[in-house]
C-alpha cells in the first residue's frame, strides 16, 4: 500500500458525549446537537467558526429514518457549509474522525466538526431484525440468517485455531465492565464474574449474553482543526499522528476467520504514518473496538499488541489491564459503555483524546501516556479503521 | 441487565408501525446465475483466475486481486473442512429458538489448510449442540446432502446440510 504523507498536521482540540442509554427520549437530531455543543464548548468555539462538517451515522435503518447525513444536518451544525456523511458499517466511528482528519489534512479546511450518532432502541420488536439486509441476498439469505451468527462463527474459528476457551474470552467483558464503572457516560458498568458470562442466556453458542454490548442510543462529537492554529484555542493540543483503513471482500465463507488481516493492513498504515515500529513497545494506551469480547482480543491480535493467539495469555497477566503496560478499553468499551454504532466508534478516539489530554477523571489510566490507538470494525467481518494519536 | 419490552410496555406509547411494501427481485448476476444452475445438478461450480489461478466458490466474474476476468468453469468437491460452527438460539427477530440451528463455514476441496483464501460456502451442517459445543465438528470432512433432484430448484437450498462423511 503507497499512501502520500505530505498533509497538513491535525490537533483535535474537542470533544463531547451524551452518556450511552437504551431508550433515549431525546430524538437523533437532539443527540447531535448535544454532543456537537459539549464538543464545541470545550474547543472554546462557536458552530460559525467551523468549516466544513463530518457527519457518520451506522444503517439508516436503525433510527428508522432515510439519509442520516442530511436528516442529522442542523443537530450536527451541518447547514450551509460542506457536510457529508462516512459509512462502513461499525467501523463508521472512527472513519468520521478520519474523515475529519482528512478534510484539514488536505487544507480544505481548517476546523472540522465531526459528529457520529445512532439510535438503535427505535426498532420493533427487537433491533436484530433490521441486520437481514447486510447478506448476499443469492447465497445467505435464504439460510434466514441473525447478525449474531457471523461474530459466532468467527468467535469459534478464534477458540478453535488458538486453542483459547470461554473464560479466558470471558475476562474482556468482566475487565471492560469494571472500567466502565468509573465512567460517567456508561451504561452497563459495573463488577461481573466470569461464572456470570458463562451462565447467561446463550445466543449463538459460543455466544453468550454476557459475551455481546447491549443496544444503546447515544451520540459523540470531535472538533479537529489545522495544526497552525491549535494553540491559538488550547495549550494541550492532542495531535493525530496516523490514520489507516481498509476494506476486505465480503466473501467470509471463503476465508480465515482467525486473524484479521483488514485490520492489520489498516493499522500499518496508520503506525506507518505516526513512524511507529514496534506497537507493543511505542504505544500506551489503546481503544479497540469490543462489541463482543472476543473481539477485543482479535483486534489486539491485529493491531500486532500481541501476538497471534496470544491476546488472552498477556490479559490473564494483566497486561490490558488499567494499570497494566497497554491499558485495553480503560473507558469500558462497547462492552461497558454501550454501543450505539457509530457513536461507540468516536466515543474510543474520544477516550483516547481525553487519556492523552489528562482529563479523562476516574478513567485516567495511572502510567503517564503519550501515543494511544483507538480502533473500530465493522460489515461482515470486513471494514477497519485506526487512528493514532499523540500529545 | 435484560429489558425486554413487553406488550402492554409497548402500547404506552405512539408505536408507528406499517408494513414497508419495499419488495425485492435480486439478480443472481452471471456467475451465480450458473453456479444456482449447477446446484440443481448436484454439482458445485466454481471460476478459475488465469492469472493467479484462484478458484472462486460461490463464483465470480472477475478475480478481486488481479482485476482480470475469471475465465474457465471449474468443478468443486462437494467435499470439504468445517472451518466454523455454531449453534443458534434465537431467530433472525431473536425469537427464542427450541433447538438450535447448526450453521457453519465448509473449505471445499481442493485446497489447502495453509490457504489464507479458498473456495468455500457458509450452510447448514448437520451435527448435534454437542458436537459444535465441544468443538468435535470443527476440521472434521463434510460432504453436501443434496436433496431429491426432483425438489432442487436452483437455490443454495438444494443442499440440505453438510454432514459428516
Amino acid at each position: 500500500m503507497k499512501t502520500n504523507l505530505k498533509f497538513r498536521r491535525v490537533a483535535a482540540i474537542g470533544a463531547g458525549m451524551t452518556p450511552f442509554r437504551r431508550r433515549m427520549l431525546e430524538t437523533p437530531q437532539e443527540m447531535a446537537w448535544e454532543a456537537s455543543r459539549r464538543a464545541l464548548d470545550e474547543a472554546g468555539l462557536e458552530l460559525r467558526d467551523i468549516d466544513c462538517v463530518v457527519i457518520g451515522s451506522a444503517p439508516d435503518a436503525f433510527d428508522g429514518v432515510h439519509m442520516k447525513g442530511e436528516y442529522l444536518a442542523h443537530g450536527a451544525g451541518g447547514v450551509m457549509r460542506p457536510s457529508s456523511r462516512v459509512y462502513v458499517g461499525g467501523a463508521t466511528g472512527v472513519m468520521t474522525a478520519i474523515a475529519g482528519w482528512y478534510h484539514v489534512a488536505s487544507g480544505m479546511c481548517k476546523k472540522v466538526l465531526a459528529v457520529a450518532e445512532e439510535k438503535m432502541s427505535t426498532g420493533r420488536p427487537h433491533p436484530q431484525a433490521v441486520f437481514r439486509y447486510i447478506w448476499d441476498p443469492i447465497t445467505e439469505k435464504p439460510l434466514n440468517p441473525n447478525l449474531i451468527w457471523i461474530f459466532a462463527m468467527e468467535m469459534h474459528r478464534y477458540m478453535f485455531v488458538n486453542k483459547v476457551s470461554k473464560e479466558e474470552i470471558a475476562l474482556v467483558s468482566v475487565k471492560n465492565k469494571r472500567n466502565a464503572a468509573s465512567n460517567p457516560y456508561a451504561q452497563l458498568g459495573g463488577e461481573i464474574t466470569v461464572d456470570d458470562v458463562l451462565r447467561s442466556e446463550v445466543l449463538v453458542w459460543p455466544v453468550q449474553l454476557l459475551d455481546v454490548s447491549p443496544v444503546s442510543d447515544g451520540a459523540a462529537a470531535m472538533v479537529f482543526v489545522d495544526g497552525d492554529i491549535a494553540r491559538r484555542y488550547t495549550d494541550t493540543p492532542i495531535w493525530v499522528e496516523g490514520v489507516g483503513w481498509t476494506l476486505d471482500n465480503t466473501s467470509w465463507p471463503n476465508r480465515e476467520l482467525a486473524y484479521p488481516r483488514y485490520l492489520e493492513n489498516a493499522a500499518r498504515m496508520a503506525y506507518r504514518m505516526a513512524g511507529i515500529e514496534r506497537p507493543q513497545k511505542e504505544i500506551d494506551v489503546v481503544e479497540p473496538y469490543d462489541p463482543f469480547d472476543y473481539k477485543e482480543l482479535h483486534h489486539l491480535e491485529g493491531l500486532m499488541l500481541a501476538k497471534r493467539g496470544e491476546a488472552p495469555l498477556l490479559l490473564k497477566e494483566g497486561f490490558f489491564d488499567k494499570d497494566g503496560d497497554i491499558p485495553s478499553s480503560p473507558s469500558g468499551g462497547l462492552l461497558g459503555v454501550g454501543n450505539p454504532i457509530a457513536a461507540a466508534g468516536l466515543m474510543k478516539v474520544i477516550s483516547i483524546y481525553w487519556q492523552l489530554k489528562g482529563t479523562a477523571g476516574k478513567m485516567q489510566v495511572k502510567r503517564p501516556v503519550h501515543t494511544g490507538v483507538a480502533q473500530a470494525w465493522g460489515d461482515l467481518m470486513q471494514a477497519s479503521t485506526v487512528m493514532v494519536m499523540r500529545n | 441487565m435484560v429489558h425486554p419490552l413487553k406488550e402492554e410496555e409497548l402500547k404506552e406509547h405512539v408505536t408507528i408501525s406499517y408494513k414497508p411494501q419495499a419488495k425485492y427481485s435480486y439478480t443472481a448476476g452471471q456467475a451465480l446465475s450458473t453456479f444456482l444452475r449447477g446446484l440443481r445438478e448436484g454439482k458445485i461450480l466454481g471460476r478459475k483466475c488465469p492469472r493467479c489461478g484462484r478458484v472462486y466458490v460461490p463464483p465470480r466474474m472477475y478475480c478481486e486481486d488481479c482485476f482480470y476476468p475469471t475465465s474457465q468453469w471449474v468443478e468443486v468437491k462437494d467435499e470439504g473442512v468445517v472451518m466454523t460452527a455454531v449453534a443458534s438460539f434465537i431467530s433472525w427477530t431473536r425469537d427464542r429458538l427450541e433447538e438450535p440451528e447448526i450453521v457453519g463455514t465448509i473449505r471445499l476441496f481442493p485446497s489447502s489448510p495453509r490457504d489464507y483464501v479458498y473456495p468455500g460456502l457458509f450452510h447448514r451442517i448437520c451435527c448435534s449442540y454437542e458436537d459444535v459445543k465441544s468443538m468435535t465438528i470443527m476440521g472434521k470432512t463434510v460432504r453436501a446432502r443434496w436433496r431429491p433432484a426432483e425438489k432442487r430448484t436452483g437455490s443454495i437450498d438444494d443442499i440440505e446440510c453438510f454432514e459428516v462423511v
